[in-house]
């Protein structure tokens, strides 16, 4: 009788990481369908196409590894990054875009530091940061949402010849032209002394609360998030304290609707891709602190940084550039921050050496 | 019923699979043909055999006693002969062998003298302690721990409550739910013999709400108890691993035990189901702990359920009883399928420890799948009932980074598995943390015995110092003597010669003959002195080296 | 003015600053080993000599004054990197002049039956673990023994065996599972049951 020689536990849960892959890729769906109603089909066009440049590259480096294939395409991991990058592109991005920022997100941001789980920094949100200061001019090319007085949301085939100018040859339509308008964050950032009033005008691209369209597309992800969260996908911690922080300081910082104003806390909220990072980017277990309360500082940190760059710093958003910069910081958030663990007094393991003694010292006094 | 409940962090909700073994009463098991009995089925030193090969032996008597205080003794389940004392498979994780006694039964089944202790009130708690001790019972939950060392406090420890553990929170195993079933005013006699024992305030028996008949049975039991107690069953929510020892005593009490200190040090004692049981046994009838009841279970047995089998039966003989598919069978484990270990063959036998033996098939516990890379979820971290991170172990386990292990106070986890359980890239975490453990304990002792080996050498080169000083002490004092003794051989030659000093011719043979002579004397003389001399140096110094000696060593116990 | 100022700030600074650090000095002082004992700690202790050097804390000594710390073959790869660490030198690949790196602890055993009663090998022991008097039988204290080897030469009748120590159930320890580390090197996707041995 041949009998197997595993080591217990013998039983697995039913998680698998492709599987967490796909949910987090299919709770951006609410999100993305906001993004293509208000900005159009190449939304969706982009994100095509960063899927299909994204498993090219994974497929690229993964051979150049010698490594199986199959096994590091099925972790979704790579889908989930061009995901992430693809819905935070311009919707009529070229599509040349689109190659260079999943390309340096796959090949150096993951791979080079070898590979899914290695990484320190948050592949998409570096793609992004790449994108952005290369090329700040397509990427800051936002058509004006649906709902704009100037807004004239392109159809498919004009996305897709605008992204793929190919098409537009092929089709008879080349040099689509596209009117294309700052975003809410960008405007509200050089309203040069006008009132919130002033701006907030109908017709405008400013919204009920926040942008046209993009109180929208955050609401999706705010939806999205909730589904994750209520899958345990992810957990509360990074997305409250991020949240919580960014409505802190802009409540403190709000000045009211002036021309000095700093916007409401439903403004900062609900535009740009403030949803998109607290519940997507953020979120990213592998680039951010492990602990619970590290987690917590983890988040405030991110909220933090997008307030005071979009408020004081020279970018209209910064979400990607927030990620990054607290990426550098979760190390030494996990080196200080351990939970108290079962049977410890608070305080006792906080990774330093000494307290091999303490310990000792502290369990002799509880005998006494 | 009422009573609050503090809950633990962490914890599971793997499938039960319970009812499988549930379907039919504690069954009866055949004599096998032979018994193997392995002196080590506890934590602590083996047992020490008292009978050689050749004897025969009566049920009950027995063969190997408890050697040192953390030990327990070996009882033969049946009458027979003791066939030889060897190395046999033993149901250990390692597939190693172990020291086993094996026995033929001679089918009479003939009891020794038993004497059981009908009111236990007048007895002196020591005295049944010793008995539990004599009875060789050990945990019988899956650790073995000896059970009357943990009966024995300190006599300064105040132990306020004993908790008995029939949580029985891995999924599979039913012995505890069926003994409770069926046995359950035995196991509440065993809990008021254990209140006897540590005189405690409150003893509450905790049982997961997953086994409502237990529940109902045990209740019985105590509403037809007849006299004051202080039990109280407390139902808790099922959830794995509840039934850990230190989450059992969080989630009843909120109090946690101190990291590295048994139960006792916050004054809780807690005690198995089957233990109890087995306690009852040995002080109302006498009966040493000879047999358990073992949850035999898994898709490759046709009739699964839970038997009482001998301790010291063949595995194998026992799966037969249960119908076993040979070709069914791919993996065999002792205790549940969180925590137990696979067997490597089935021809070790059951022994104290053996709560649950599961058979299962392929479809049942297909291959692990291979691991993929860690994405720090977190989901570990979620589920550890110490609060740990999991993740981080695993990082410090796979570099062999021992210190920070230990930093993240790796000796705390209990190996649960829970964090394997949930790993969505399915890393073997906890098996990576046993492994460190291990190389954590073998340096540990690596660093004590080379702390042993300097202070060897070092008394080594100390004593060699010693030796030397003395010897060079001694010829140095050799020589002075000699020297000594030439010069008053001068002396005396000038002396004779100024005696002397006209003798020169003739006189000179007398002369000499007599200056030889008191030379001869004076020199003796001169060495007698030297020698006083010398010895009485010696002495200083030896009393010199004698304090250089002493100085280290009482620095050493300083 | 300015000048006279700065003459005088700069020895006030000085003064200050020089309060602090000696005050920090005094309060702040660890009170540590000196190099040799940590050095000393970090080593195997099985005196076995194979550094050339008479005990490991000779070699201790001798590496304090700066010898290369890869001359330990029974501490092997983990002892040169500890010291390489302690000391902030470069990790060294064992030297072979002295001897490899053994996987499994050894001890000296004598068959007894042939032991003359030469005392020779008690002599050599560094550790006092063989026990024996002239004429009589020795034999080795199995715990003291740290399987240095210096026993078995000096034995003119050749009685001294180094036997690996026994794995037994007590002594046992779970392995490193097979499986992430060797995969993400591997080549090729690994059979399952490649990765559960």
């Amino acid at each position: 009788m041949k009998l197997e020689k595993v080591t217990s536990p013998h039983l697995h849960g039913r998680s698998d990481t492709g599987h967490v892959m796909r949910l987090v890729i299919l709770a951006t769906l609410p999100g993305l369908v906001a993004l293509t109603w208000f900005f159009g089909w190449g939304v969706f066009i982009n994100l095509l196409w960063a899927w299909i440049v994204a498993l090219g590259f994974e497929t690229l480096v993964v051979k150049i590894r010698k490594r199986p294939l199959g096994y590091y395409i099925n972790d979704y991991s790579a889908l989930v990054t061009a995901t992430l990058l693809g819905l935070a592109l311009p919707p009529l991005a070229p599509w040349w875009l689109t190659v260079v920022g999943v390309g340096f997100a796959i090949v150096i941001a993951k791979h080079l530091y070898g590979g899914l789980g290695s990484n320190p920094f948050n592949p998409a949100a570096v793609g992004y940061v790449v994108l952005l200061i290369s090329f700040p001019a397509e990427m800051s090319s936002w058509v004006p949402a649906r709902g704009i007085e100037a807004a004239v949301t392109p159809g498919f085939i004009d996305s897709l010849s605008s992204i793929f100018p190919v098409f537009g040859n092929l089709l008879g339509q080349p040099n689509v032209d596209i009117i294309t308008q700052a975003t809410p964050l960008d405007l509200f950032k050089q309203k040069q002394g006008l009132t919130t009033a002033e701006i907030w005008q109908p017709g405008s691209a400013f919204g009920h609360f926040a942008g046209v369209g993009w109180e929208w597309v955050n609401l999706g992800f705010l939806v999205g998030g909730i589904f994750l969260l209520q899958r345990r996908i992810i957990y509360w911690h990074i997305p409250v304290s991020m949240l919580g922080t960014l409505l802190l300081m802009s409540l403190i910082f709000w000045g009211g609707s002036g021309s000095e104003s700093n916007g409401s806390p439903m403004f900062h909220l609900f535009s740009g891709a403030t949803m998109l990072c607290a519940f997507f980017i953020a979120t990213d277990p592998v680039t951010a602190a492990t602990s619970t309360r590290g987690r917590l500082m983890y988040g405030a940190g991110i909220g933090l940084i997008i307030y005071v760059i979009r408020v004081w710093g020279n970018y209209p958003d910064a979400v990607a550039f927030a990620v990054l910069l607290m990426n550098f910081c979760a190390p030494l958030i996990d080196q200080y921050v351990q939970p108290r663990t079962y049977g410890h007094s608070q305080g006792q393991n906080k990774g330093h050496k000494q307290n091999k003694s303490k310990n000792s010292t502290s369990d002799q006094s509880d005998d006494s | 019923m009422s009573r609050k409940l503090f809950s633990f962090p962490g914890g599971i909700h793997p499938p039960e699979n319970k009812l499988q073994s549930l379907s039919i009463p504690i069954q009866a098991v055949p004599l096998p043909s032979k018994l193997i009995l392995p002196l080590q089925q506890h934590i602590g030193a083996p047992a020490k055999t008292i009978i050689s090969a050749g004897e025969s032996v009566k049920k009950g008597q027995c063969l190997a006693e408890a050697q040192g205080f953390v030990s327990a003794a070996v009882h033969a389940p049946t009458s027979g002969t003791v066939v030889e004392i060897a190395d046999h498979e033993i149901p250990h994780a390692s597939g190693l062998t172990g020291l086993c006694i094996i026995l033929q039964p001679d089918q009479k089944d003939q009891w020794i003298e038993r004497q059981g202790i009908a009111d236990i009130r007048n007895i002196e708690p020591t005295e049944l302690v010793n008995i539990i001790r004599q009875s060789g019972i050990a945990g019988m939950g899956g650790a073995g721990f000896p059970t009357s060392v943990k009966l024995s406090p300190p006599a300064d420890a105040n132990i306020k409550t004993l908790i008995i553990n029939a949580v029985e929170c891995e999924p599979y195993i039913t012995s505890d739910d069926v003994l409770m079933r069926e046995r359950a005013a035995g196991v509440i006699q065993g809990v008021l013999i254990l209140t006897h024992i540590l005189q405690n305030q409150q003893s509450l028996v905790a049982i997961e709400d997953n086994k409502p008949d237990a529940i109902a049975a045990m209740q019985e039991a105590l509403a037809q108890l007849n006299e004051p107690h202080n039990i109280e069953i407390v139902v808790i929510p099922t959830r794995y691993p509840s039934g850990g020892e230190k989450q059992l005593i969080q989630n009843l009490t909120g109090i946690e035990v101190p990291a590295g200190k048994p139960p006792l040090h916050v004054g809780i004692v807690v005690q198995n189901t089957a233990t109890t049981y087995a306690i009852h046994r040995a002080i109302e009838h006498g009966e040493p702990l000879i047999s358990r009841i073992v949850t035999l279970t898994g898709n490759a047995l046709k009739q699964p359920g839970n038997y009482e089998a001998l301790l010291g039966t063949p595995i194998e003989h026992l799966l037969e009883q249960a119908q076993l598919d040979q070709h069914q069978l791919s993996r065999l484990i002792m205790g549940g399928p969180m925590m137990g270990f696979a067997l490597e063959s089935a021809n070790a036998p059951v022994v104290k420890t053996t709560n649950c033996l599961l058979a299962a098939n392929r479809e049942e516990y297909p291959e692990p799948e291979p691991a993929n890379p860690c994405i720090r979820c977190g989901a570990c971290a979620e589920v550890c009932p110490a609060s740990l991170l999991p993740q981080q172990l695993f990082w410090f386990s796979m570099g062999g980074e021992l210190d920070k292990a230990e930093q993240y106070n790796l000796a705390d986890c209990i190996e649960c598995g829970a964090c394997s359980y949930v790993c969505p890239s399915h890393i073997p975490l906890v098996q990576y943390y046993r492994a460190t453990k291990g190389e954590l304990a073998k340096r540990n002792a690596d660093l004590k015995q080379s702390d042993h080996a300097r202070d060897r050498f070092e008394f080594r080169e100390l004593r060699l110092a010693q030796e030397k000083a003395a010897k060079d002490a001694k010829r140095k004092a050799r020589a002075d003597a000699s020297a000594k003794a030439q010069a008053a051989k001068k002396a005396a030659a000038e002396l004779e010669a100024k005696n002397n000093p006209e003798g020169s011719g003739q006189s000179e043979g007398k002369g000499d003959s007599a200056a030889s002579d008191s030379d001869i004397v004076k020199a003796a003389l001169a060495r007698v002195e030297a020698k006083k001399k010398a010895q009485a140096e010696a002495a200083a110094s030896q009393t010199a080296t004698n304090e250089s000696t002493s100085q280290p060593e009482t620095q050493d116990r300083s | 003015m300015t000048i006279l100022l700065a003459i005088f700030a700069l020895p006030f600074l000085a003064l200050i600053f020089g309060a602090i650090l000696g005050y920090a000095s005094i309060q702040f002082k660890v009170e540590g080993d000196p190099i040799v004992d940590q050095v000393n700690a970090l080593l195997p202790q099985t005196q076995c000599g194979q550094c050339s050097h008479p005990g490991c804390r000779p070699y201790a000594e001798a590496i304090a004054a700066g010898e290369d710390i890869n001359k330990c073959p029974p501490g092997g790869e983990a002892t040169i990197e500890e010291l390489a660490n302690l000391l902030g030198r470069e990790i060294l690949p064992l030297d072979a002049e002295h001897g490899e790196e053994k996987a499994v602890k050894m001890i000296a055993y004598i068959r007894e039956p042939e032991c003359i009663g030469c005392t020779k090998c008690i002599q050599a022991c560094p550790v006092d673990a063989i026990l024996g008097a002239a004429k009589q039988m020795h034999t080795v204290i199995v715990d003291e023994c740290t399987g240095c080897d210096l026993c078995v030469d000096p034995c003119p009748v050749d009685c001294i065996d180094m036997l690996p120590v026994e794995t037994t159930a007590t002594n046992w320890a779970w392995d490193k599972p097979k499986v992430a580390v060797e995969l993400i090197a591997s080549e090729h996707q690994p059979l399952r049951s490649e990765l559960i041995s």
